[in-house]
């Protein structure tokens, strides 16, 4: 509004009354140009413009650089792939079950807190029993000390390190990345997490000698990855009572949804149990 | 008939500022509401099971044997 006062006000005080023509600028109009300048002018654009196409094309095109040795994770048939899916919620929630219970134990996920997991994974009374479950540093009371109280929905999930440094201390070196964002900050998403997950394997022959602590695993930058394989058959046992060994070795990702979410409902559609990863919640945002 | 149909609209609805503002603002917000719901309908209907609201029922604290 302010803006459009100002373009009227501005316009009718820079009105020139009496306006003189422009005399006619002689350098435009390629149109008077000899013929050699005009096939001058016309290569010079056709080769920028072209070039310029070409780089676009070389840059944005899928190459594969020479330097890409690893294995490029297949893409899964994600029950929330595409527009009109939702996240399977049984699913986050069996996935914060795994994050709890194997992940946690190196990884943080800083920032997400308790009261993200009401309504998307926990009730508000569950939830609220889980955050009890930690002690939290507060204060400073009335005395200036600090002190120690149980978890609050509000609190943010607690860490296993202090900070980088004691995180690099306790794992040979390597930083076991914040999981709170994982999916959205690797190339591939839960497409790359899950077969990392799943693709630990013997090296093969040939490659030098992994270091100590570290574990060959193809998905991985490099192929030296230093987690060791977490997830194990029957090492979680579900809340909800789904089976991870149905699957065989995947299906500790692979809970078989529909049966778990709606048992009822399973039969009548008779689809192949829907792929459903254990993506830490923060797949919701 | 489409043209009596319409010269009927027009007459009834139209013609007049005040009925036409009427109309539209009527439309709108029953157009606004039936898309809504529609749009839900489906979603959940594409989405059965998978929600949180599928599975809440299903999630309840074990607090009952604390009490």
């Amino acid at each position: 509004m302010a803006a459009n006062l100002c373009r009227v006000s501005g316009r009718s005080l820079l009105k020139v009354q009496n306006v003189v023509a422009p005399a006619k600028s002689n350098m435009s109009s390629f149109s008077k140009m000899s013929m050699g300048k005009k096939v001058l002018f016309g290569t010079l654009g056709a080769v920028t413009a072209g070039g310029a196409g070409l780089l676009g094309a070389l840059h944005y095109s899928t190459t594969v650089h020479a330097g890409e040795l690893e294995l490029h994770p297949p893409k899964f048939p994600w029950s929330h792939n595409g527009l009109f899916n939702a996240l399977d919620h049984g699913s986050i929630r069996r996935g914060y079950q795994v994050y709890k219970e194997v992940c946690a134990a190196c990884h943080s996920m800083q920032y997400l807190a308790f009261r993200n997991l009401v309504g998307v994974s926990h009730t508000e009374e569950e939830a609220k029993a889980l955050a009890e479950e930690i002690e939290v540093l507060d204060g400073p009371d009335e005395e200036g000390e600090m002190f120690m109280r149980p978890g609050k929905l509000s609190d943010y999930f607690p860490q296993p390190y202090a900070n980088e440094e004691a995180a690099r201390a306790a794992n040979n070196g390597a930083y076991p990345p914040d999981l709170s964002y994982i999916i959205l900050a690797r190339h591939g998403g839960e497409d790359y997490v899950f077969s990392l997950l799943t693709g630990y394997c013997d090296p093969p022959a040939g490659l030098p000698e992994l270091r100590d602590g570290q574990y060959y695993n193809p998905y991985f930058p490099g192929q030296a990855i230093s987690m060791a394989q977490a997830l194990y058959n029957e090492i979680i046992e579900y809340e909800d009572g789904s089976d991870d060994r149905q699957h065989g070795h995947r299906l500790l990702l692979l809970p078989q949804a529909p049966q778990v979410v709606c048992a009822e409902e399973q039969e009548d559609s008779l689809q192949a149990p829907s792929i459903t990863p254990h993506i830490p919640p923060v797949a919701d945002l | 008939m489409v043209n009596t149909v319409v010269r009927r609209v027009y007459h009834n609805l139209f013609r007049r500022t005040s009925t036409f503002a009427l109309t539209i603002l009527l439309g709108a917000v029953m157009f606004e509401r039936a898309f809504d719901s529609g749009g839900d309908m489906l979603w959940d209907h594409l989405n059965r099971g998978k929600q949180w609201k599928d599975i809440k029922d299903k999630c309840g604290l074990p607090a009952e044997e604390e009490e």
